[in-house]
């Protein structure tokens, strides 16, 4: 409990650091990251990711400290080469993207691996929390890494807020862009650039491993919240923030917990959820939306058959059945009475001792739905060619979703005919 | 059959364009008057695309130049608008019409600056113009394909432009948006502007374009419509590649030598 208050209130000048750090390196990781994932470049940043471990290395080889600055060049330097690498397969060999990638990435990984056991085994005092780099470690960050990584992140994002026109026209259409005359190579040089380095700034405390999902999964949440780019960019960056929070939490709390993973699960966590409960997007919603046509499906069939059987007895509110109903369309009686008793909620019917009458909006309800059956039946035969006897089930299906827009054409289109292709009287109001 | 013409506002000298090393167009040659709205027809395959993408510089040509306006590309560029394909871009991007047609208006802007307040009317104003301000809030691929191909129509009228290249307008559309979008080109050249369209519908062609170009992988002819748009000319268009000039272009693929000395 003390942890939380201590972490909350930021009384720790140490932990300040650490979580300023991290909520910048990763609103700019999500921020960027929009990009790289509306750009279909998702795995990219794995790619980079990984190269940087090498970068990395070599720096601390060369100049035997842990200098910031001369880890990031170092960084800087292969992630970016990584890019370029990439694209050079791709063009001189016969590999598509996603083998070049992911040779690209064993390869630069392995030399990273490499060089960290080498290091490892150097006798270098200074070398220790250099391994933080493969999971991250916020807690390794001190007061010069996060000034020197909080720089960049800040310039990552005041980048972005001016660019912020170009980057979209080059995401969504590259060649309108050069057509107008936009540089879009440099354009592009600047959108790698800056992604390398949103990457590069957070290995440190998310890691090489993982730094990707830090790339990705804030701009595919977002996403599913939002049809605008910039709300999306602030929703990832938020994400991203929210993530890292709660990750260097976990981290400072519990010890020996690494962050990376920490606030990649909180990421994935919140992708989650966009995915399962996002509005109009989200698999709950889209459920939702197919039950509620399931439904309505249900209960426009029943008031039709209640219609046709009006029609044969010629008495639409006679009262029937469960037992009637089950008879004419096929449902299991327990089925029918559980759909008879929302209809009597919904006002389509009424009950009196297990018996059933169409109220008036039930049987105008079920006059449409037959209208609508019989109507479009004689649109495909007229229009469509089908046999009449092949026309039947596709109006089943056709008569639910049929907007008054649509039920009025059909209408004028086939001027009102008296009877369906089975010589059924199609009943208007 | 050629129609060349004085002071023309587009000339292509001698245009050979190349995929890896394979020529897909040869030595493409031709003027346009100001004013005319052009139909480039051919088969598939026929390097219609091709052409308007070397003359925007989308792709670099192996041997020629173009010329517009008597000028090279870069210098006339406010005046040349290029409406691509609709399926070169992902319509699930997150924007809505009115963010692409005020697409139309960032050549005007140049880097860095933001859309004015000028600029977001005339966004509309196009939106306008092609039956769509009632859309202009509408996420992009909650549109149809012909409602799409006229939020690119509105974009490239943002533009405001004198030369137009549209890369298959009419692709994907229904009857109702072609009409009204050809009923908009029309419009335009007899304002003053030009029009070139890549299409592919034959039927269509002399009721559309008052001057054509027939292509297939060479220029078979290009001049004004009621001269060229005939039996003969459609026969040698159409009437499959020419079998030896497929195989000198396979040749050069292979053996990788460059076209020209290049």
């Amino acid at each position: 409990m003390n942890d939380l208050i201590n972490f909350i209130t930021l009384s720790d000048p140490n932990t300040r650091y650490v979580v300023l750090g991290v909520m910048l390196m990763s609103a700019g990781a999500s921020v960027l990251g929009c990009f790289t994932f509306l750009r279909k470049k998702a795995l990219i940043g794995d790619a980079i990711a990984h190269a940087v471990l090498p970068g990395v290395c070599v720096a601390f080889i060369l100049s035997g400290e842990k200098n910031p600055i001369l880890l990031l060049l170092g960084a800087f330097a292969t992630g970016w080469f990584s890019v370029y690498a990439v694209d050079f397969i791709k063009k001189n060999s016969r590999l598509k993207e996603d083998s070049a990638i992911g040779l690209v990435l064993s390869v630069f990984f392995g030399i990273g691996i490499l060089l960290l056991t080498y290091i490892q085994h150097s006798g270098n005092a200074l070398q220790s929390g250099l391994d933080s780099f493969i999971f991250g470690k916020a807690a390794s960050l001190v007061s010069a890494d996060v000034y020197v990584f909080g720089t960049v992140a800040v310039l990552l994002i005041v980048v972005v807020f001016f660019l912020f026109k170009e980057f979209m026209l080059i995401s969504f259409d590259e060649n309108y862009a050069v057509s107008i005359g936009f540089p879009v190579k440099t354009l592009e040089f600047i959108l790698t650039t800056l992604t390398v380095l949103a990457v590069i700034v957070g290995i440190q405390a998310i890691g090489v491993v993982l730094m990707a999902a830090m790339l990705i999964t804030p701009a595919a949440a977002a996403r599913f919240w939002t049809n605008r780019l910039p709300i999306m960019l602030m929703l990832a960056a938020s994400i991203g923030i929210v993530s890292g929070i709660g990750g260097s939490f976990v981290s400072y709390t519990i010890s020996g917990m690494p962050t990376g993973p920490w606030i990649v699960l909180f990421v994935s966590f919140i992708a989650m959820i966009s995915f399962l409960f996002a509005p109009q997007k989200g698999l709950a919603y889209r459920w939702y939306g197919r039950e509620k046509h399931k439904a309505l499906i249900m209960e426009e069939n029943i008031l039709k058959a209640f219609y046709q059987l009006g029609e044969q007895d010629e008495n639409f509110f006679k009262e029937r059945t469960a037992e009637e109903l089950s008879d004419k369309r096929g449902y299991p009686i327990a089925v029918i009475n559980r759909w008879f008793s929302k209809l009597v909620k919904h006002g389509y019917l009424i009950s009196k001792n297990n018996q059933y009458t169409l109220t008036e909006e039930g049987k105008v309800k079920g006059q449409r739905v037959t209208k609508l059956h019989r109507l479009w039946e004689m649109y495909l035969t007229e229009y469509v060619n089908l046999a009449p006897d092949h026309v039947h089930d596709d109006a089943e299906n056709i008569e639910h979703i049929i907007t008054p827009e649509i039920e009025k054409k059909l209408e004028e289109q086939l001027q009102y005919p008296n009877k369906d292709p089975h010589d059924s009287h199609i009943p208007y109001r | 059959m050629k129609t060349q013409v004085d002071n023309p506002i587009l000339e292509v000298h001698d245009l050979t364009v190349s995929y890896n090393k394979k020529p897909v167009l040869w030595g493409i040659d031709f003027t346009l008057p100001k004013g005319v709205l052009v139909g480039i027809i051919g088969p598939n395959g026929a390097g219609k695309s091709t052409l308007i993408k070397t003359i925007m510089g989308l792709i670099p040509a192996a041997s020629g130049f173009v010329k517009l306006f008597d000028k090279q590309l870069e210098e006339v560029r406010g005046k040349v608008s290029y409406v691509p394909q609709r399926e070169s871009v992902d319509w699930d991007f997150p924007a809505s019409a009115f963010d692409v047609v005020l697409m139309g208006r960032y050549g005007k802007l140049g880097l860095f600056k933001r859309p004015r307040k000028a600029d977001k009317e005339v966004a509309m104003e196009c939106l306008e113009k092609v039956g769509m301000q009632q859309f202009a809030g509408r996420q992009i691929s909650q549109l149809s394909g012909g409602q799409q191909q006229r939020v690119f129509l509105a974009r490239a009228l943002a533009q405001d432009a004198e030369l137009y290249f549209m890369d298959e307008p009419f692709a994907g559309v229904d009857a109702a948006t072609e009409a009204a979008i050809i009923e908009i080109l029309k419009r335009m050249t007899e304002a003053g502007k030009t029009v070139v369209v890549v299409h592919h519908d034959l039927q269509s062609v002399k009721e559309y374009f008052n001057w054509l170009l027939l292509l297939n992988m060479r220029l078979v002819a290009s001049g004004p419509t009621n001269q060229i748009f005939t039996e003969e000319l459609l026969q040698e268009t159409y009437g499959g590649k020419l079998t030896l000039l497929a195989k000198v272009g396979d040749l050069l693929a292979k053996q990788e030598v460059p076209a020209r000395e290049k």
